[in-house]
């Protein structure tokens, strides 16, 4: 353990030392250098996780060559901003290829009060006069602002976006054009900066020409989304291995509406008869996508078993569909626990160098649904040591000690924590161990034991005459 | 066996070759050998089966609904578990529960019989400290059907000290899957009468073992046992009633013994003083009349102790005559005078409205209607004696024919036991369960006895018939029936017909016991269950919906208002205040819930804001066809809240003496609160097809008012099945 954690901290204290002595000097020059002939934007905003596809052609016309693109994001977005993806692409339309980029958050000194950056690293230089087209997708969580605030059962769910409808760039924009997706053709208002139009459930911003660096111009767009807003308030996952064959997860669930309150009444009689017209941004079924031969599924809360679930599974995914207690409306609440076992050797493997690890799928399995916070604990067997977790993306983690059925020394726990999870989080992870099988034996030598001395006391009673008077 | 013990006698002799076979051999026939150690194992093997067919045929509740807890109290048990082992024994003894009996709160230390939650916390902490990782409502969910479990290890001793070792093994069969205690030890019930009944029949045995060994240990463990039947149940005042009552009948009947002396006089002393120290009972055993038998007995012991003192220093019978006149003329009117000074004086307090209910089955109904609310203290129909004893109904006057025709002490007691029990499981039917164990040992020792004596019969006579005289070895005892057998030609194959009719009775039995417990006892009345259409299982979860729609989406301090029935679970499981709960300890409390519910919207408004209540749940079975809802309950209400106050009347709610909900309701019922809550906006909806809308599947009819308007509440939430409705109490109104 002591050996490794240097080791783990290496590339962050690199990485801050490069920014720290490097950004001054090459990076801000490449700002200068660079800039975007074509920006499209596309805003995605047909459920409450809202994706942004950015297109963007970079040209450099400095003189040295620049590896670096910066993106830019306002306060606001960098606050609710869940991941971001930059891919290059090569090739023409039908055999378009996506390379996946490096992308790592940035600081630069001569951005507009609180504008944060991500860095996007390419993966050859951009030299003098050369061109690269970059694909951008990242996401943001509680972006759509409910208005009204409250709304009764029988009204559906209006929300407000707000962005700019000039791309916020670090570099001169030569062009650029946005495009809103709402869910609905029902668009009660939005901002309009010439030219700007409205075409079915698309809105149009653009195209601009020549925006210096750092532009922006403020819309709002208000419409209708009657999609559901389930948020996961904290979700907790706890994975348990156990080498006798089983992979045990328990996920405790806070969910929550986070779409406009409900106001005044709820009528079943109404919900029952019309479920069309009433209930409109109420949901009732969620949907968790499990990982194939998945087992002993069970879902219930503090007071006991829910019976509203329905598992489907076939060899690749199982689907379990399920509903909460109640209907959830706006603000309202439910807690919820999903457990199920799974076959270890699906996901235990034995790396090269002789350690174990579990290859198992970071995120939420609930399908349209932010996690605001998700621990993930992985819980080793008894006397394994030396966890190291391998994650593709930051996140925080520390070691807790877990008591469980028989344990003496207790299990080691790598607990890792993220905010703000949405579904393209959803990728595998792994976490490292070293494990003696020897200490799979512990267990059942000492339950057998104690067996052992059970029948001994027995016997040694009947044969062992106590009384005091013969 | 005669024929296997030939090679087992000379293992010494043999050849070193098998000596490893042989030592194998030998070691199997050391175990084989003993008749005595044959049969200690099969008992052992039987009674360890016993055990765990007790414990797994309670289990049909998990199998059939889930490892959760049942019905009401138990979830008060549940809760204050919950308490104990999240805060430790100390906050737990002081706890004053604010969440219950909004604004008056409840003092829980003092107010509640502790042993089972402690039980319960201390099985917890066991099998923590050895490592099972538990949740402690698993434990409080297999407390009830463990302490089944060894109910029937103490019934078995029990039988032994009364009869003998076969009455014993019958009784423990009979008394683990007997469904009048299954009805109360099912998994989930955690309830006090969980252990208590086990606390009971252990204190009796004790007890009764006392008396026959005249041993003080004995005395000192049956006092302890009773310490833990006081810590565990209220119903520890039939030990401190039943126990003297026998005393008296032994020293009526002039079987006053030393034993019988040191037996009860430890007994009472050790166990009473054990018992002051559980705050709810605190010093009732001096000061409440319920408990003044006891005390009594415990004097006139003292006195027939002195008097045969006093004859074994007097020779004079005459003398001694005279002297026995006096003195116990002297210690009954002091007796006499003492209780009556201290019940005049207010020391002693006189009998409680549940023990004059108990004597005489009329009273609560004419004095106390929230006791006679109750279903279960209703009196004991006689399907239900037959549902819940089978066949035990019939073996018990045989086993009182036995327990006669061999008096003795153990026998007096069991058969007091026995005829008083039955008595008060006439008066109510909860108290099945206390005449259940009485039921068991009494029967076991009929089906014992016989089947006994018909083996007996049938084995004496092959052997008689086998061995004749070559044997010659034949005993007393079967020779003596061989004289019988000769004046009965058919005696033997009799015998064999009325065994193999005794098997089948108890088989009927065992299936009985297997059905009710599987179909009638295990619906832990939180989840309904019901049959579908085309024969598939519907389950009915309306309440906890509406429990966990509480706890998640009302403010924490919110205060609901319902009737007293779902007070206990909305604090469980809905972790919200209650105006009433279960505990019934306020009379008046409840009275003003049922004025509320019986009054005029807006005059039960005023209650309401009275008792800041935000919210009120009412059951309401016109959807699904569940009877008992509110609207059926609603009678109570109305006599429990007109008991208080007489603004509410009955007549006003019945239409020429007739209770009904269609268009022939008095408008009282028509408008009143209940009546509004439960059928706001069901004059909408079609429940059956064929059906007018505002169809009452519950009680079969349409619904009288179908355009109820709620000015001072809103549906706050209604569950799928519409069990249970939510309603919020609207803020005041502005004065603009």
């Amino acid at each position: 353990m002591p050996m490794e954690e240097p080791l783990f901290r290496l590339p962050l204290s690199l990485l801050l030392f490069l920014s720290l002595f490097l950004l001054p000097t090459c990076f801000s020059s490449s700002t200068r250098d660079l800039h975007i002939l074509n920006a499209e934007r596309r805003i995605d905003l047909t459920s409450h996780i809202i994706k942004v596809y950015l297109t963007l052609k970079v040209e450099n016309s400095g003189t040295s060559p620049a590896s670096e693109v910066h993106l830019a994001f306002s306060p606001a977005e960098a606050e609710h901003l869940a991941i971001v993806k930059a891919a290059a692409t090569s090739g023409k339309r039908k055999k378009m290829t996506y390379t996946p980029l490096d992308v790592k958050s940035a600081e630069l000194p001569d951005g507009p009060n609180g504008t944060k950056f991500f860095t996007v690293t390419l993966l050859t230089p951009l030299n003098k006069g050369e061109t690269t087209t970059l694909e951008v997708l990242y996401i943001l969580t509680h972006s759509l602002e409910p208005f009204p605030v409250e709304i009764s059962q029988s009204e559906s769910q209006l929300v407000y976006y707000r962005d700019s409808a000039i791309l916020l760039s670090p570099y001169h924009v030569k062009q650029q054009t946005t495009f809103i997706k709402t869910p609905s053709t029902r668009v009660e208002s939005f901002t309009v900066v010439d030219p700007a139009k409205r075409a079915g459930t698309e809105l149009k911003y653009g195209p601009y020409e020549d925006q210096p660096p750092y532009s922006y111009s403020p819309v709002l767009v208000h419409f209708e989304n009657n999609n559901p807003f389930a948020v996961v308030e904290e979700l907790e996952r706890e994975i348990e291995i156990s080498h006798w064959g089983n992979v045990q997860v328990t996920e405790r669930y806070r969910l929550a509406h986070a779409g406009a309150r409900h106001k005044g009444a709820f009528s079943r009689v109404e919900y029952q008869t019309r479920p069309d017209a009433t209930g409109a941004s109420s949901f009732k079924h969620l949907l968790a996508r499990l990982p194939p031969r998945v087992h002993s599924v069970y879902y219930r809360d503090d007071i006991g078993n829910v019976s509203t679930s329905n598992l489907r599974t076939d060899y690749r995914k199982s689907e379990l569909e399920f509903q909460p207690r109640y209907p959830l409306f706006g603000g309202w609440k439910s807690t919820f626990v999903i457990g199920y076992g799974l076959p270890l050797q699906d996901f235990l493997f034995e790396s090269p160098d002789g350690r174990r690890y579990l290859n198992f799928t970071f995120g939420c399995p609930l399908t349209q649904t932010v996690v605001d916070k998700l621990i993930l604990k992985v819980v080793l067997p008894e006397g394994s040591k030396d966890p190291t977790a391998v994650v593709p993306f930051q996140v925080e983690q520390h070691l807790e000690v877990k008591y469980s059925y028989l344990d003496v020394v207790g299990r080691t726990v790598v607990v890792l924590e993220k905010r703000n999870v949405v579904p393209e989080h959803n990728v595998p992870f792994q976490v490292y161990y070293t494990f003696n099988p020897i200490f799979m034996l512990a267990e059942p030598l000492m339950l057998s034991l104690a067996f052992f001395l059970f029948f001994v006391a027995s016997v040694s009673y009947l044969h062992v005459d106590l009384s005091i008077r013969k | 066996m005669a024929a296997s013990s030939k090679p087992g006698s000379p293992p010494s002799s043999s050849s070193s070759m098998a000596q490893d076979l042989f030592n194998n051999f030998s070691f199997s026939k050391t175990l084989k050998l003993k008749t005595k150690q044959q049969e200690l194992l099969i008992r052992v093997t039987v009674l360890t089966l016993i055990y765990i067919l007790a414990f797994i045929t309670r289990l049909f509740s998990v199998l059939r609904y889930e490892s959760m807890i049942h019905e009401f109290d138990p979830y008060f048990n549940y809760r204050t578990t919950l308490y104990l082992t999240k805060n430790g024994f100390a906050e737990f003894w002081n706890w004053f529960d604010s969440e219950s009996w909004y604004p008056l709160g409840r003092i829980i230390g003092g107010t509640l019989y502790p042993g089972l939650m402690l039980t319960a916390a201390a099985l917890y902490s066991v099998l923590r400290f050895l490592r099972f990782a538990v949740h402690i409502r698993e434990v409080c969910v297999l407390t009830a059907p463990f302490f089944a479990s060894n109910t029937t290890l103490v019934a078995y001793f029990f039988g032994k000290e009364i009869w003998d070792s076969g009455a014993g093994i019958v009784a423990a069969a009979l008394i683990a899957i007997c469904p009048g205690y299954i009805s109360r030890s099912v998994a989930g019930s955690y309830d006090n009468e969980g252990v208590a009944i086990f606390a009971l029949l252990l204190t009796f045995y004790l007890f009764v073992k006392a008396v026959n060994t005249g041993s003080l240990a004995w005395a000192l463990a049956s006092a302890f046992g009773y310490f833990y039947m006081v810590s565990a149940w209220g119903g520890y005042v039939f030990i401190i009633n039943l126990v003297p009552l026998y005393v008296l009948v032994l020293l009526v009947t002039g079987r006053y013994s030393l034993r019988l002396y040191v037996a009860y006089n430890c007994m009472y002393v050790v166990g009473m003083l054990l018992a002051m120290q559980i705050r709810f009972v605190g010093f009732q055993h001096v000061q409440s009349g319920e408990h003044m038998a006891a005390m009594g007995v415990f004097f006139l012991l003292q006195v027939f102790f002195f008097l045969d003192w006093v004859r074994h220093l007097l020779s004079d019978t005459k003398l001694f005559q005279a002297f026995l006149r006096i003195t116990v003329t002297g210690a009954v009117s002091v007796g006499a005078i003492a209780l009556g000074v201290g019940t005049a004086s207010g020391y002693i307090s006189p009998w409680t409205g549940r023990f004059y209910s108990l004597l005489d089955p009329t009273y609560a109904k004419d004095h106390i209607p929230i006791i006679a609310s109750v279903s279960e203290h209703q009196p004991t129909a006689w399907s239900s004696f037959m549902f819940d004893f089978h066949i035990l109904l019939f073996l018990f006057p045989a086993g009182l024919y036995f327990c006669f025709k061999r008096l003795s002490d153990a026998t007096i007691f069991i058969v007091m036991y026995g005829l008083t029990s039955m008595y008060f499981a006439g008066v109510m039917v909860r108290l099945i369960l206390v005449a259940t164990p009485a039921v068991c040992l009494i029967s076991a020792i009929a089906v014992s006895a016989t089947v006994k004596n018909l083996t007996r019969l049938v084995r004496s006579q092959s052997q008689a018939v086998q061995s004749g005289s070559s044997k010659g070895a034949s005993t007393a005892k079967s020779s003596s029936k061989g004289v019988i057998d000769n004046s009965q030609p058919f005696q033997r194959n009799g015998a064999i017909a009325l065994l193999l009719g005794a098997f089948y009775l108890l088989t009927r039995y065992a299936i009985h016991c297997t059905w009710v417990t599987s179909e009638a006892y295990s619906s832990p009345s939180i989840v309904l269950a019901a049959r579908g259409a085309n024969g598939n299982r519907v389950i009915f979860d309306d309440y906890r919906e509406a429990y966990f729609w509480l706890r998640q989406n009302t403010p924490p301090d919110a205060k609901v208002m319902s009737w007293w029935d779902y007070g206990y679970q909305i604090t469980a499981m809905g972790n919200r205040t209650v105006i009433v709960d279960n505990n019934t300890w306020n009379n008046t409390h409840i009275a003003t819930v049922g004025r509320a519910m019986s009054s005029y919207e807006d005059e039960a408004y005023e209650i309401m804001r009275s008792l800041d209540v935000d919210y009120v749940l009412v059951v309401f079975g016109g959807v699904t066809g569940y009877s008992s809802d509110d609207i059926n309950k609603f009678l109570w209400m109305v006599r429990i809240g007109g008991g208080v106050f007489p603004v509410i009347k009955e007549p006003d709610y019945l239409a020429n003496g007739e209770y009904r909900v269609d268009k022939g309701a008095t408008p009282k019922m028509l408008n009143c609160l209940m009546y509004k809550l439960s059928y706001y906006r069901f004059g909408e909806l079609t429940t059956e097809y064929g059906k007018p809308p505002g169809f009452d599947r519950a009680r079969g009819v349409e619904i009288g008012n179908k355009d109820i308007k709620l000015e001072y509440l809103e549906e706050a939430f209604t569950t799928q099945n519409w069990i249970v409705r939510i309603y919020k109490v609207k803020p005041p109104k502005n004065r603009w």
